[in-house]
């Protein structure tokens, strides 16, 4: 294996891993902290129970995303010293933020761990709150960093060196407000879908269980909305991408051509030693209205740049289909439980909803996964698009493989380990003693306080 | 004092810190690993309830330090990453290990059998973690990772193997982590709620305050043939005397704190030690980031970037020191962890 692959694997590996966490990390608080609001109002034993759950998973995965978070600061240094010499001083800034809104966050995620006997019910949920918006935060910044790589600005080129740098203008790309907005909504969506699915599923065999019930309630509150708003940022990012990232477009659409009133293909092959997408459905000018809002506009063909500057286009096109269909998907089942709720209508028992909700389980984050494959693998040949070839970036170091290889297998055994601690830990519902109080008539409410404390 | 010197400073700091706090807690990982005796159940959870809520926040000032690094030194990142990056990725494979295993430990609810293997996990990675750190510092205060970057000669091994793999910088990664271990057993002493378990803690403490000494008698000594330039500062330098003498008034105070049972004397006492010995190497090695050629003002990133770097620092220390003294506050104040069971 060539080491520039190895490393760009190793990367891929570790970006493709964290992000998952990443993700239940922005997401997961606030989830966590509305089950312990309601709990706080309502005083039903289930939503402490249904908090106290999902603060351990967040715990779990939290812990892991740091970790992982932790691998990947290193390996910008590790894979990428060239990038990192030319870049360090200009996207240091949204790092050294997000760095301080992790350590927010990890100091507030330890209050609220173990805290529960010691601050006041109040101050607990403070710390819930705080969690919740300091991850959100750590993500934003992060892409903000991304985003300079897609559409680098605030610097002057001088000989392959940057002078003039402003690292304020470098966090304010073009990229960085559509990236920042799909990828936030995209962990609301990703995680309230996952978690809303896993329930769904297990109220499919049992539907008057109350648990289950409460959790997609929650789990719908967060992930449906969001999912709903993501078409919309999906169009201000393919905006973006038209004017500013123009190749990233066209290997996504599978354009070979530059043309006015571009067709959008759906679906198909891209073919690209014959410059053609085969066995694509081609809706006319779409591409244009889509990218433009213009039916008539002129969309920039991969033709636009010599061949050896083409990203991966079957890779990219796939992925970029995916992420689409996926999201598309989402949108259709949260509008769909949207309504149902509206009509009141009661979710757990629409067989066809829960069906339609379990089967988004992993949808969100296959999603995310291929929405970054899209960004990066979109770029390449670029680390920073137009400005640094990733292969001038790599390290000199020999023998890549081996570290490749050996993170990777590190990965998949903690990957299977959280998977099954999971399971054990958060989806199982209550064990049989505590299990029958949770059951109550489908329309009851119940009343009275729960106990507190478990 | 330039503004380069006083981030150069601040990324030190930010490395004291870890040191004296997740440091701790690797030290305390390796008590785990070797608690014995008729307690070793109750200090095993001792241990997990003492770091249980902090080792997150305390994990984070090394990504703090990193990310300063790279923010305000690119050039000294990229040559770390590229001459150390073996022991670096040893490094990483630790603390995702050691990490992973503490909350699979802590949060895994399962049988006794699991849970003993990811309390091993978690042990040993905590012990071999900051060998591996301190031969990174080793290899840095050789001047290993210096001459433009080419290591200590030519090929794969004198490049990426032999400037960390040598004598003076495993007795650099024996001192860390005795010094790790000194601090971990000294600051359990304060946790401990039982007497008997208060007195297996300071047997450790004075153990390893002991060991520390020898620890530091062995680098010093190999430190004249790999690293002069640390050595001489360390002897000859005009601040070389008074801190020693403050560290050894420390390490002294820190060692009767112990026996007379002052425990949260000793805790500081104990921290500004290691902090002392910490900024020993830091100043012998001034004004080189990477000796023996690269300077903080060499690696420093154009002004505009420090100037920034320094605003977001003082704007994220005003939502920080709050937030840290609050956790501190609500689990190391004068209701340690160990008192109150959590879920």
């Amino acid at each position: 294996m060539p080491d520039l692959l190895a490393a760009r694997s190793q990367m891929g590996v570790s970006l493709a891993f964290h992000i998952v966490f990443a993700v239940v990390g922005i997401a997961m608080p606030v989830m966590m902290v509305v089950a312990e609001r309601r709990w706080q109002v309502t005083g039903h034993a289930i939503y402490l129970d249904l908090a106290k759950r999902w603060a351990r998973g967040t715990a779990i995965l939290f812990a892991v995303g740091a970790v992982s978070g932790t691998v990947l600061s290193f390996e910008l240094g590790l894979l990428w010293p060239g990038f990192m010499r030319f870049a360090g001083s200009m996207i240091g800034m949204p790092f050294s933020l997000e760095g301080f809104a992790f350590f927010t966050e990890a100091i507030f995620l330890g209050v609220y761990l173990y805290g529960w006997d010691r601050i006041s019910p109040r101050a607990h949920l403070g710390a819930g709150v705080a969690v919740a918006a300091s991850g959100a935060a750590s993500g934003i910044f992060v892409v903000l960093a991304n985003a300079w790589m897609n559409a680098p600005t605030g610097f002057q080129l001088v000989d392959g060196r940057a002078v003039n740098i402003d690292p304020v203008a470098a966090m304010a790309s073009p990229a960085a407000f559509p990236q920042a907005l799909h990828m936030t909504l995209a962990a609301y969506a990703a995680t309230g879908f996952a978690v809303a699915g896993i329930h769904a599923f297990l109220l499919l065999k049992d539907p008057a269980n109350a648990f289950h019930r409460r959790a997609l309630e929650i789990a719908l509150i967060v992930g449906a909305p969001a999912a709903v708003l993501q078409p919309i940022s999906g169009d201000v990012a393919a905006r973006h991408l038209a004017r500013h990232q123009a190749v990233k477009l066209a290997a996504a659409e599978a354009l070979f051509r530059t043309q006015r009133g571009a067709p959008l293909s759906l679906g198909g092959w891209p073919d690209v030693a014959r410059r053609e997408t085969r066995f694509a459905l081609d809706i006319p000018r779409g591409l244009s209205l889509l990218a433009f809002h213009d039916p008539n506009a002129r969309v920039q063909g991969l033709d636009a740049v010599p061949p050896d500057e083409w990203p991966n286009v079957p890779a990219v096109h796939l992925a970029f289909q995916l992420m689409v269909a996926l999201g598309t998907y989402m949108a259709v089942v949260a509008v769909w439980a949207g309504w149902l709720a509206w009509r009141r209508t009661d979710l757990a028992h629409d067989r066809w909803l829960m069906r339609a909700v379990a089967l988004a389980t992993p949808m969100g984050f296959i999603a995310v996964e291929a929405g970054w494959m899209v960004t990066e693998l979109g770029r390449q040949p670029w680390v920073i698009y137009g400005v640094l070839k990733t292969r001038d970036a790599v390290t000199p170091m020999p023998g890549l493989v081996v570290p490749f290889l050996t993170f990777t297998l590190l990965y998949c055994f903690l990957g299977v380990i959280v998977v099954w601690l999971l399971y054990r830990q958060i989806v199982r519902s209550p064990g049989m003693p505590e299990w029958r109080k949770f059951y109550m008539p489908v329309e009851g409410r119940e009343t009275g306080k729960g106990k507190g404390e478990t | 004092m330039t503004l380069a010197d006083l981030l150069a400073g601040i990324v030190f700091l930010a490395l004291n810190a870890y040191a004296v706090l997740a440091g701790a807690d690797f030290g305390a990982g390796v008590w785990g690993l070797l608690s014995a005796g008729p307690r070793k159940r109750r200090q095993r959870e001792l241990i997990a309830e003492a770091i249980g809520p902090v080792w997150e926040a305390n994990h984070v000032w090394l990504i703090l330090a990193v990310v300063l690094l790279f923010t305000c030194f690119p050039p000294a990142f990229a040559r770390l990453g590229t001459l150390l990056h073996i022991p670096l990725s040893l490094v990483l494979i630790g603390i995702v290990l050691r990490g992973s295993a503490f909350t699979f430990w802590r949060y895994g609810g399962a049988e006794d059998e699991e849970l003993r293997h990811w309390g091993v996990t978690f042990a040993i990675a905590s012990l071999v973690t900051p060998l591996l750190l301190g031969t990174t510092v080793g290899a840095i205060a050789s001047g290993a990772v210096g001459d433009a970057g080419r290591g200590t000669g030519d090929g794969f091994v004198g490049t990426y193997v032999r400037p960390w793999l040598n004598p003076f910088t495993l007795s650099v990664g024996l001192f860390a982590l005795v010094a790790f271990a000194f601090l971990a057993a000294v600051y359990l002493t304060l946790e401990a709620q039982e007497r008997e378990l208060r007195v297996d803690f300071r047997a450790r403490a004075l153990g390893t305050g002991v060991a520390l000494f020898g620890a530091a008698a062995l680098t010093l000594v190999l430190s004249g043939r790999y690293a002069p330039l640390v050595r001489n500062g360390l002897i000859f330098a005009r601040w070389a005397i008074p801190l020693h003498g403050l560290t050894a008034a420390a390490a002294i105070t820190a060692l009767a704190a112990l026996a007379r049972g002052a425990w949260r004397v000793a805790r500081i006492v104990a921290a500004i030690q290691v902090s002392l010995i910490l900024w020993g190497w830091g100043l012998s090695q001034y004004p080189y980031l990477l000796p023996p050629d690269l300077t903080i003002a060499d690696a420093a990133a154009p002004a505009v970037t420090l100037r920034l770097a320094l605003g977001a620092l003082i704007l994220g220390a005003l939502v920080l020191f709050p937030s840290l003294f609050y956790l501190f506050r609500v689990f190391k104040g004068s209701r340690p962890s160990s008192v109150v069971r959590h879920p």
